[in-house]
């Protein structure tokens, strides 16, 4: 009968060793676990918490500039301010500024990183023209701005009255409708390259052979643009959304250069508002009770879209 | 309804391989022509913003001017104002400075808490990441109230320090929340051979993660960076003198007189700053887009 | 009329670095199913993306029914293609994805939605349709695929690698499936697989691909035991053909044609010595290892020994082995083509 070849020989197991040393600091889980999170912590704790704290107890004092002492208040800050009408302005502009915004930026940064995944000549240079909104400083944009949307020397005029388009001026940031428009464009001038790069994201990490299949089966582009990408992406479209919403909410620079809340408070926000009451005015304590509301709102908002995020994932 | 392959004639053939040819050629026409107009309306301003830093006064303030053209000639008056006869240089190195360090500080304190969220598994983990990422939502234009009193108890009144010592509480959370999704879309196998390899878990971090990780830093570092440079509210209420003042609010106070602007040299110091950071933007576009797909999208 | 056909193809990339598809003609038969087998990057799914669509060649025509579909996208080729991942739309119902493709057509909601209903039932996954597809087992999604695919009745359907994402225990399963659904839908398909057990199970014929290059076509017994290149030879049968350098030839003779002198019938014969190195038993067959002369220079060579030949055979003796008359093949040593037989004197 034919023989496999025979059977090895064992070769010598060698001793068994003990494991060296013990478990050092550098290898315990739950110390190093908290030890690389308390910087951030006690610096969060210090920077963000307690101030936060701080700005509450303003809301409840009477501390202004001309009385830097802490007195107790109770709800007296509060209620001048609602007694103010500019309040309740500029809380509704606030709302109305951040809605229209982030409508306007999801839908054109989603068109913006739809052209800028395309593949074209020169993509390169138009990536950094798209970019240039949102990486200059928001106090430099803005101060272009007041001359681009001037009433006597705005260049956009002069291109609109040069092509007969229009006869006088716009005044973009002399009338209230105008000015809202203005301040609400601005925003989304400034946003709509962010958006687009968190889009791209999402664009770039949809499976290529989903999207292949979509075409292979026949679907054209506006199919595949509603019935998949959109479908897909939509996770990433509201993380950009909440961006946007979030920039667009606490911005103060934007009003406060362009208009100051003018004209006659028709684009006051809460964010300069709170910052013209509290240091311009002196009134410290109205200051922070305006300002505080920006909070439990954005809280709302951010909680509403993440959980949508969360019930969107789809992988 | 497409006619079927099989049964169609060859002139019904040829007709439908030209109609997809001029469809794919128009939608390539349509692809430059958007890429055009956005690129207009993005960049627009800045090419306006180019040309007037070199217009003369006379040229400027005229209403009728073409203002996309040069209607008397170019000056380089405005821009040797702006260096010679401003503190544009100082704020631009402050912001440079005060830059660079906020980075590093966020990247020393966040890629750690990240870490520590993401991979050691700790009971509170979950809500403690998410805790952290609402405390993005603290905005500064409540925050700075309280923190000019903090910063005032500490002597930094005034000082650009001020702004080091502040500017994380913007950067951090969002860094950490970043970091946290690109972490996680990093198997956890690679760190075990490592260790299993003789390797601390420190030292796994270091020699395994901290390479793969490297476009989710990088993201995380242009992004702060831009954030930082663009703060206006805590710079504004922090700081007077001039000689501290960082870009973004030294350029808007301090080149006027009473309610003038220097118009040409403001034009000159925004497109000075818009495109350094703009150009280093768009080198690391690919990666920062790399990353956040890593993290947001699966994170 | 061949339901495809592709032209003197070339495809390629990295402007022309690459060549991805160097020079396939290629035609199909109606109904078959015919499989294109080859190693990774012999070019086999480069040619069925250009086939689909998602692909333009660089030179070179597609045929589908007889018409030039070049520049035409994928959709209007009507064709149906299974990607190796299933490529199913992961926020869709199972439902939803097969009716997809019928939104293409304009047909009423209840056309579409019988139509999705029989090819659910044709792949028995109509219980499933309620379901995503992350909550499906991989042979599940198969299915799903296949149903999507063959919804829009196609001429074609393309399959690439389908299997490949599949444990080895369901795979066996999962081929059956896709010869069954070829029974019931009896329509060209062209198959990619690099897994030669797959195409030689499968196909009706197979395309041997190597660098871009159509190496042999036929039925698989044709490729097997006449394989028309040295690669075909060596790529096809587990374990390889043998091959022993002779004067600027090759002498080729598969291991299971390589058996003790005493086994093989006496006329025409070649013998030769064999110098047996080891052994090693598989399911039943003796694989044989060691070194064979008297034919050509020395050669490493395998013989397989099925169980039925019981000879004595261990390592260190030199057995006289032989080939039956016939099972020769002759390869030219510099070009790996087949060539004539060469007498062998013995």
């Amino acid at each position: 009968m034919a023989e496999l070849t025979a059977t090895r020989t064992r070769p010598e197991t060698p001793p068994v060793m003990p494991p060296r040393g013990r478990r050092r600091l550098s290898d315990s889980d739950s110390f190093l676990a908290w030890i690389f999170l308390l910087p951030s912590v006690v610096y969060i704790i210090g920077l963000v918490a307690l101030p936060f704290g701080l700005a509450i107890a303003f809301a409840l004092s009477d501390v202004s500039a001309g009385d830097p002492s802490y007195d107790w208040a109770g709800l007296d800050a509060f209620r001048r301010a609602f007694d103010d009408p500019v309040f309740w302005q500029s809380l509704g502009n606030t709302f109305i500024f951040t809605l229209v915004s982030m409508v306007l930026i999801v839908v054109l940064g989603k068109v913006l990183a739809n052209i800028l995944v395309a593949d074209f000549r020169g993509k390169w240079v138009v990536r950094f023209l798209v970019l240039l909104p949102w990486t200059t400083p928001v106090a430099l944009s803005s101060v272009s701005w007041l001359w681009l949307l001037d009433s006597i020397f705005s260049p956009i005029d002069w291109a609109l009255r040069n092509l007969g388009l229009i006869e006088a001026n716009m005044y973009w940031l002399g009338k209230p409708d105008l000015a809202m428009a203005s301040v609400i464009a601005v925003h989304v001038w400034r946003l709509t390259p962010l958006a687009a790069v968190i889009m791209m994201a999402g664009l770039v990490s949809i499976p290529k052979d989903v999207d292949e299949a979509a075409r292979v089966d026949g679907a054209g582009f506006w199919r595949r643009m509603f019935e998949i990408t959109v479908p897909l992406t939509l996770p990433v479209m509201a993380v950009a959304a909440l961006f946007g919403a979030v920039l667009t909410f606490t911005d103060m620079a934007v009003v406060y250069v362009l208009t100051r809340g003018g004209p006659t408070n028709s684009t006051q926000v809460l964010a300069s508002w709170a910052y013209i009451r509290g240091i311009e005015g002196g009134d410290v304590a109205q200051g922070a009770a305006i300002a505080l509301f920006l909070f439990p709102l954005l809280l709302a908002a951010a909680v509403l879209i993440l959980r949508a995020v969360r019930r969107m994932e789809v992988r | 309804m497409v006619p079927e392959v099989l049964q169609m004639t060859d002139a019904e053939a040829a007709k439908l391989r030209r109609h997809h040819e001029r469809r794919h050629r128009a939608g390539r026409v349509f692809v430059y022509a958007a890429a055009a107009t956005a690129a207009l309306l993005a960049a627009g301003p800045f090419v306006w913003s180019g040309l007037t830093a070199f217009k003369l006064n006379a040229d400027l303030y005229n209403p009728a001017h073409n203002p996309f053209a040069f209607n008397r000639p170019p000056t380089l008056d405005h821009v040797l104002f702006l260096f010679g006869d401003t503190q544009f240089g100082v704020f631009v190195w402050n912001t440079l400075w005060v830059g660079l360090l906020v980075v590093a500080i966020t990247l020393a304190l966040g890629l750690p808490a990240a870490y520590s969220i993401a991979r050691l598994d700790r009971p509170w983990s979950g809500w403690m990441g998410v805790a952290i990422f609402f405390v993005y939502l603290v905005p500064p234009t409540l925050l700075f109230l309280s923190l000019s009193r903090l910063v005032v108890a500490l002597g930094l009144q005034d000082s650009t320090w001020s702004l080091v010592l502040i500017y994380p509480t913007i950067t951090i959370p969002v860094s950490v929340w970043l970091l946290i999704g690109f972490l996680k879309s990093i198997p956890k196998d690679i760190e075990e051979q490592a260790m299993v390899d003789g390797y601390s878990r420190v030292g796994a971090f270091v020699r395994t993660v901290l390479p793969l990780v490297f476009p989710g830093i990088v993201a995380v570092v242009v992004f702060s960076f831009t954030l930082t440079a663009s703060e206006f509210v805590y710079a504004l209420a922090f700081i007077s003198p001039t000689g501290e003042k960082p870009l973004s609010t030294g350029v808007p106070t301090e080149l006027i007189r009473g309610d003038v602007f220097f118009w040409q040299s403001l034009q000159a110091a925004t497109v000075l700053v818009a495109v350094p950071i703009a150009l280093v933007f768009n080198f690391f576009l690919d990666r920062f887009i790399a990353g956040f797909a890593l993290g947001a999208v699966k994170g | 009329m061949a339901v495809v056909s592709v032209r003197n193809l070339r495809k390629d990339f990295d402007g022309g670095a690459v060549h991805a598809i160097d020079g396939v003609d290629l035609e199909t038969e109606e109904g078959e199913y015919l499989v294109l087998l080859g190693p990774s990057g012999c070019g086999k799914t480069t040619l069925l993306r250009t086939i689909a669509g998602l692909e333009e060649p660089t030179e070179g025509e597609v045929l589908i029914g007889g018409h030039v579909v070049n520049g035409l996208p994928p959709r209007a080729r009507q064709i149906a293609m299974v990607f190796q991942s299933y490529a199913l739309y992961p926020h869709k119902t199972v439902f939803a994805n097969i009716v997809f493709p019928l939104k293409a057509e304009r047909l009423d909601k209840a056309e579409r939605d019988r139509k999705a209903q029989w090819a659910a039932e044709l792949l028995g996954i109509g219980h499933l349709l309620d379901r995503k597809p992350r909550q499906l087992s991989g042979g599940e999604r198969q299915r799903v695929a296949l149903a999507r695919a063959l919804v829009r009745e196609p001429q074609v359907f393309l399959l690439d690698e389908p299997l490949s994402n599949l444990d080895a225990k369901l795979r066996a399963s999962a081929r059956d499936e896709l010869k069954a659904f070829q029974e019931r839908v009896p329509r060209t398909t062209i198959y990619v697989t690099h897994d030669q057990v797959e195409a030689m199970g499968l196909g009706d014929r197979i395309a041997v691909m190597s660098a871009g290059k159509l190496r042999q076509l036929g039925p698989p017994v044709q490729i097997y035991d006449d394989p028309a290149d040295t690669f075909v030879a060596t790529f096809i049968g587990s374990p390889p053909m043998n091959l022993v350098p002779r004067d600027g030839v090759l002498v080729g003779f598969r291991p299971e044609h390589l058996l003790p002198v005493e086994v093989v019938p006496e006329a025409g014969r070649t013998t030769m010595p064999f110098i047996v190195d080891r052994m090693e038993y598989l399911s039943g067959d003796r694989h044989v290892y060691g070194r064979v002369t008297g034919i050509g220079e020395e050669t490493r060579v395998i013989a397989r020994l099925p169980s039925t030949v019981e000879t004595p055979i261990s390592g260190g003796e030199t057995h006289d082995f032989a080939v039956a008359p016939g099972r020769l093949r002759f390869f030219s040593a510099e070009t790996g083509v087949r060539t004539d037989p060469v007498r062998l004197g013995d």
